[in-house]
């Protein structure tokens, strides 16, 4: 157990593991938290998982760590690492079983003071119109032919099958697509659990809220995304359901007997890697980059019947009920991108796990508007607390591989949850602060409840003290819908 | 939690997924009794009365492998057919296991298992017999 006297303190808001703390470490960690913040991991083995990320063949400047780090399997959640492309290895731990796990943020036009009377309405309509919960299958079932087309074109099949705009997907990562899927390295498997799972959200730590514009701290931004004070947002929290699982699954299995034959020794089998330029790198990469599209399709879907919700509820009852897109992100992926290391400029595989792309302004892929402000860090709060929309910074770029964290980071475990809250209670509790919830769960519900997860607000004091995030403005949320 | 002494499951608490430590005299017994330990991590009852069987063959290079390829099966008969086992006759060969299952249609679920991971997964050997520490992605 890394205890924190082998952690350097570098300034406030970051520490450092250097790389000779364990003989196998190829590089230092940094980690990005305050003291507070840093105690609170201390107590489970998120720091050792990052020592052990840091032992993956490949990389290069520092694997990071984000302030809402948690204990994960393997690779650390809240973890940043990156490896030199094409020699350098591919982790499908290190991104994590529900690939491209990510948020969408919508805005409106809304005043909640005009909506508040119909939040029951709307919370019912949008639980009936957007599937969630254990094994849920949604109304999209594919053909294997469409399924293929979804692997290849993500949101953008969305686009030609009326599910989606122009503005939406110029306002999503990689513009919903990432060029380079290869459906042919995905499993039946896989491909028999993706066929009616698109446009559902799933169970878990999933959501769908509804939030309220609480405070704005860059105007500017603001007013670039679409964002006012006292307006209403929709997120949606969710990621490639059980395709993406699965195609984790196989590979991580596949890449056990791999590693034996390219001779990589690894402190932790669920960090099992192949090299990027290997037989074995590229099926992953091509399969990993299927299941991103899936998710940007999938997060797509529920943002229409999300609006058919809001038409449903709202529409000739508020003066403009429609939603636009803010922005669309991943927080679990690998991405070959290319950045500054030590001064020269080298091509790497990022990989995020828990992590957000922070891109800040001027750097490639983002739309003409966001190139002036940076790219929109959409930070989930835990249920009932606040979320929050921040923009990726210069100093992103040039120390933290261009990311961010993801959100508040879990500190209770789930059974411990399920002890000290009760489902029921916290509906109650949520109702007394205007928050109206749609749960598929009473247990699953107290998994998820407050008490266990960390200080959101923390955290994003600390990305934005750190100079890797800064904040845009503090959404508050009115409903909740959970599987 | 725990059935009987040489044999049986825990809860151990893990701050984002699930863990389960899983004991029994050998490596047939350890995969039953994981099997159990998920059953009852996901609050998964059975229909009564209409039993049905399976028979499967999981291969692996090692008993990790095994273990973790054989709970994954199960995790996917249950995802596609919405079916699960509470009576295992096992068998065990050279990188395999064969395996006879009972069990019924699932009537409720508490939780979903999303994955079965190899995070600091060792079978290891114990004075009673062998033991394990398994972590869900949930």
């Amino acid at each position: 157990m890394v205890a924190l006297s082998d952690v350097k303190q570098i300034s406030e808001v970051e520490w450092e593991i250097p790389s000779a703390y364990r003989a196998d470490m190829r590089v230092p960690v940094r980690i990005f938290a305050t003291r507070h913040l840093l105690e609170a991991i201390a107590g489970d083995k998120s720091l050792e998982q990052a020592v052990n990320a840091a032992t993956l063949p490949g990389l290069v400047g520092r694997v990071l760590v984000m302030p809402d780090m948690h204990q994960g399997y393997g690779f650390p959640i809240g973890g940043v690492a990156a490896t030199e492309y094409p020699k350098g290895v591919i982790s499908p731990g290190a991104i994590g079983y529900d690939i491209n796990c990510g948020v969408r943020l919508l805005g409106s036009r809304i005043e909640l003071d005009e909506a508040t009377a119909l939040l029951d309405e709307l919370s019912a309509a949008l639980d009936r119109h957007c599937p969630s919960g254990v094994g849920k299958s949604g109304q999209h079932h594919l053909s294997h032919k469409e399924l293929e087309q979804v692997m290849r074109e993500g949101a953008q099949w969305a686009l030609k099958k009326g599910f989606a705009t122009e503005a939406d997907l110029n306002r999503t990562e990689e513009f919903g697509c990432i060029p380079g899927a290869e459906p042919g390295y995905v499993s039946q498997r896989a491909r028999t659990r993706g066929l009616d799972q698109l446009g559902t959200l799933g169970a878990g730590n999933h959501f769908i809220e509804v939030d309220v514009v609480d405070e704005v701290f860059d105007e500017g931004a603001a007013q670039v995304m679409g964002l006012q004070e006292g307006r209403l947002t929709l997120m949606i929290h969710c990621g490639s359901r059980g395709f993406g699982h699965q195609i984790c699954t196989d590979y991580v299995s596949s890449f056990q007997s791999a590693v034996r034959r390219f001779g990589i020794v690894l402190p932790d089998r669920e960090l099992v890697c192949a090299p990027m330029d290997s037989a074995e790198g590229k099926a992953y990469m091509g399969a990993m980059r299927a299941a991103a599209n899936f998710a940007f399709a999938n997060r797509q879907l529920l943002a229409y019947h999300a609006r058919q919700a809001f038409e449903e509820s709202l529409a000739g009852r508020v003066k403009h009920w429609q939603l636009h897109q803010i922005y669309d992100i991943a927080h679990n992926m690998g991405k070959l991108e290319t950045h500054s290391v030590d001064g020269r400029k080298v091509k790497v595989c990022v990989h995020r796990k828990g992590a957000t792309r922070a891109f800040g302004p001027g750097a490639p892929g983002l739309p003409p508007e966001y190139k002036k402000i940076g790219q929109p860090v959409l930070v989930p709060g835990s249920m009932g607390t606040a979320s929050w929309v921040l923009a990726g910074t210069e100093g992103s770029m040039q120390r933290s591989f261009g990311s961010s964290c993801h959100g508040a980071g879990r500190t209770m475990s789930r059974s411990k949850a399920k002890k000290v809250v009760r489902g029921q209670d916290l509906i109650r509790e949520l109702a007394a602060k205007g928050i109206h919830v749609q749960a598929g769960s009473l247990p699953g519900l107290a998994e998820e409840a407050p008490q266990a997860y960390k200080d959101v607000d923390a955290v994003v004091e600390t990305v934005d003290r750190a100079g890797i995030a800064h904040k845009v403005a503090r959404l508050r949320p009115v409903v909740v819908v959970k599987g | 939690m725990a059935t009987t002494s040489m044999a049986g499951f825990e809860e151990i608490e893990h701050t984002a997924d699930w863990s389960l430590r899983v004991w029994a005299p050998d490596l047939a017994g350890l995969l039953e009794q994981a099997a159990r330990g998920m059953l009852n991590l996901s609050g998964i009852r059975l229909v009564e009365g209409k039993r049905q069987q399976r028979e499967l063959t999981v291969e692996s290079t090692d008993a990790e492998g095994l273990l973790v390829n054989f709970l994954g099966e199960l995790l996917h008969i249950l995802e596609q057919e919405g079916l699960a086992f509470d009576e295992y006759e096992l068998t065990l060969a050279e990188n395999a296991v064969r395996a006879k299952l009972h069990g019924a249609p699932v009537m409720a679920r508490k939780e979903e298992i999303k994955g079965v991971t190899y995070h600091d997964l060792r079978i290891e050997q114990k004075s009673t017999g062998l033991e394990a520490l398994i972590v869900f992605d949930v």
